[in-house]
């Protein structure tokens, strides 16, 4: 081990099998941990006639995806190492595990190496007869989208999607319906991040990136990228006035709109600075006419011991409301069961 | 040495990759955390090490070049396993483009058991074309593109001029080390360095570099008394 890492593992290339061994242990009631390849799938999976979920991503993010499947969200999600996406093996081998005959909707973050590999995944699944759609999620605001970068970075909206998408599928809606969904949500949902401090992979052994006792780096990804700037660290309303106007100005929202207000936290931070944050980005919104008719405040989407947050906007409408509202029973998020 | 290219010579440029790689890994993971995730040497040591162990596991001869095996056995059908094997354990972006390389010089390669040099060049061209298709970069991108189409050029080139197979390998990876040093002023256009926009310039691409690794591993498996490669030279 690294000089100056703490973790609670054993060796650095031991902790991501390690994990989903704890995983299917801790919750094998409601899940099943498949090894070479590696994914998660629902107990109960494939559901007949039902569109099934598939998402997958770098571990280091927890509980996203793995946490997100069951009953009104995933079917199955695909680690990969830490902060490195899975592989087409493991994605084709979760998408035929799932697929109840209605097809598969692949929700992959944009990120070049996500994109590539859900892609090579989606051809291979395509060629025995799966139908696949794959829907890329974009909404951090950070990044500048243009011709010259790989587009923006696909945050917060992910878990939104899941949930949401995952209640329509257990409506028995069909995969174009369910797909438009997720573009749906994506085309209303836009975050960012702050990061106060970084975070250390297990097998590299020390930080990321250097931030100073007194710095933030504003606009920082979930994999500790560089975001907009690096300053010195201020009040928290002075960050959520930063980080809500960036996102309210780009989308853009506007005074009358409904919003979903997700607070999340980086995995690092506790629960109490992530309330001190909601109360200021409440405040905030309600002060431009925006009212918050639905909330989720934890760390949902997490870059292993970053100190930081996001702020994720959903724009709502009565139709993504009802979804949002409906039962989900995973291990990250539950209601209504 | 021989003036073809075989299945055998294809075995010791892996393991040569393989260990150039290892010897690599935290210098190829620090040029990765400048600009990128850190991740990218410790992917790709994973990835060679599982292809080195499915050379062993098909029986390859432990070193290259001494073993009076034979090197019956097609070139192509070797690549696609490398390619395969790449796709399904580096993960990244570097996964499906090193995998798409391999696979694709494979296809190139068809079943032939001996290249030559023309040949050969015309099989990494394929494979080169394959990365630019799965990746969609271009020269200048900031990327493995980088070192490999000069390197591809390099190769083509003194294909066309009779050169011998030594001469051409060690030609392209002098062609791959110069592209790679010519990332460090390029603003990233692909990938996660894109993010930094011109914060990105100033630092050598993690992919670019590997790329010259493995240029320089084919000039030193197949073309005996090239230099070796060394980190941050």
């Amino acid at each position: 081990m690294g000089a100056g890492m703490k973790k609670l593992i054993n060796r650095p290339e031991d902790a991501v099998r390690e994990a989903l061994e704890g995983v299917a242990t801790a919750h094998g009631d409601r899940l099943r941990v498949h090894s070479g390849p590696n994914y998660i799938v629902r107990a109960d999976a494939p559901v007949r006639g039902k569109v099934a979920l598939v998402s997958g991503g770098g571990s280091g993010h927890e509980p996203m995806h793995g946490g997100f499947v069951g009953l009104g969200m995933l079917d199955a999600a695909c680690p990969g190492e830490v902060f490195t996406c899975p592989t087409p093996d493991q994605m084709l081998a979760a998408t035929k595990a799932v697929d109840g005959g209605a097809g598969v909707l692949h929700i992959v973050k944009n990120y070049t190496g996500d994109v590539m590999n859900f892609e090579m995944a989606a051809e291979l699944a395509q060629d025995e007869g799966i139908a696949v759609e794959p829907v890329v999620i974009d909404d951090d605001v950070a990044v500048k989208d243009s011709l010259y970068t790989a587009g923006r970075r696909g945050v917060g909206a992910t878990v939104l999607a899941e949930k949401i998408c995952g209640a329509a599928a257990e409506q028995r809606r069909p995969l174009a319906e369910v797909a438009g969904l997720c573009r749906k949500v994506n085309a209303n949902a836009r975050s960012m991040g702050v990061a106060l401090t970084s975070c250390t992979v297990p097998m590299a052994g020390k930080p990321t990136f250097e931030l100073g006792a007194d710095e933030m780096e504003v606009g920082v990804g979930i994999h500790g990228e560089p975001g907009r700037e690096r300053r010195a660290l201020a009040p928290a309303h002075e960050i959520v006035e930063e980080l809500a106007s960036a996102i309210l100005d780009d989308l853009p929202f506007t005074r009358g709109d409904e919003v979903l207000a997700f607070v999340n936290g980086m995995g690092g931070t506790p629960l109490m600075e992530l309330y001190v944050v909601y109360n200021e980005l409440h405040k905030l919104l309600g002060g431009r006419g925006i009212s918050v008719t639905r909330n989720l405040v934890g760390s949902y989407i997490t870059a292993l011991d970053m100190a930081g947050c996001s702020i994720t906007l959903l724009r709502l409408d009565d139709e993504l409301t009802a979804l949002w509202d409906a039962p989900v029973n995973t291990t990250g998020l539950r209601w209504g069961v | 040495m021989s003036e073809t290219v075989t299945q055998e010579d294809v075995g010791a440029w892996m393991r040569a990759f393989a260990k150039a790689v290892a010897a690599n890994r935290e210098y190829l993971t620090d040029l990765d955390a400048a600009i990128g995730d850190a991740d990218h040497g410790s992917n790709m040591d994973r990835g060679m090490k599982a292809v080195v162990g499915k050379l062993d596991a098909l029986g390859e001869p432990e070193e290259s070049g001494e073993s009076a095996a034979g090197a019956a056995g097609a070139v192509g059908a070797l690549l696609k396993t490398v390619g395969m094997t790449l796709v399904s354990t580096v993960g990244g972006a570097a996964g499906p483009l090193y995998g798409t390389l391999f696979l694709d010089m494979g296809k190139a390669a068809g079943g032939a058991e001996e290249l030559t040099v023309a040949r050969w060049a015309a099989v990494l061209k394929a494979g080169v074309e394959g990365v630019q298709a799965r990746g969609k970069a271009e020269l200048g991108d900031k990327t493995m593109i980088d070192a490999l189409v000069p390197a591809t050029e390099a190769l083509r080139v003194a294909a066309l001029s009779g050169r011998s197979l030594a001469d051409a390998l060690q030609g392209a990876a002098a062609a791959a080390e110069q592209g790679m040093k010519a990332t460090i002023p390029l603003v990233a256009r692909k990938g996660r360095a894109s993010y930094l926009g011109e914060r990105s310039a100033g630092h050598q691409d993690p992919g670019a570099t590997s790329s010259w690794l493995l240029m320089q591993a084919a000039a030193e498996a197949l073309a005996p008394g090239a230099p070796s490669a060394r980190p941050g030279t």
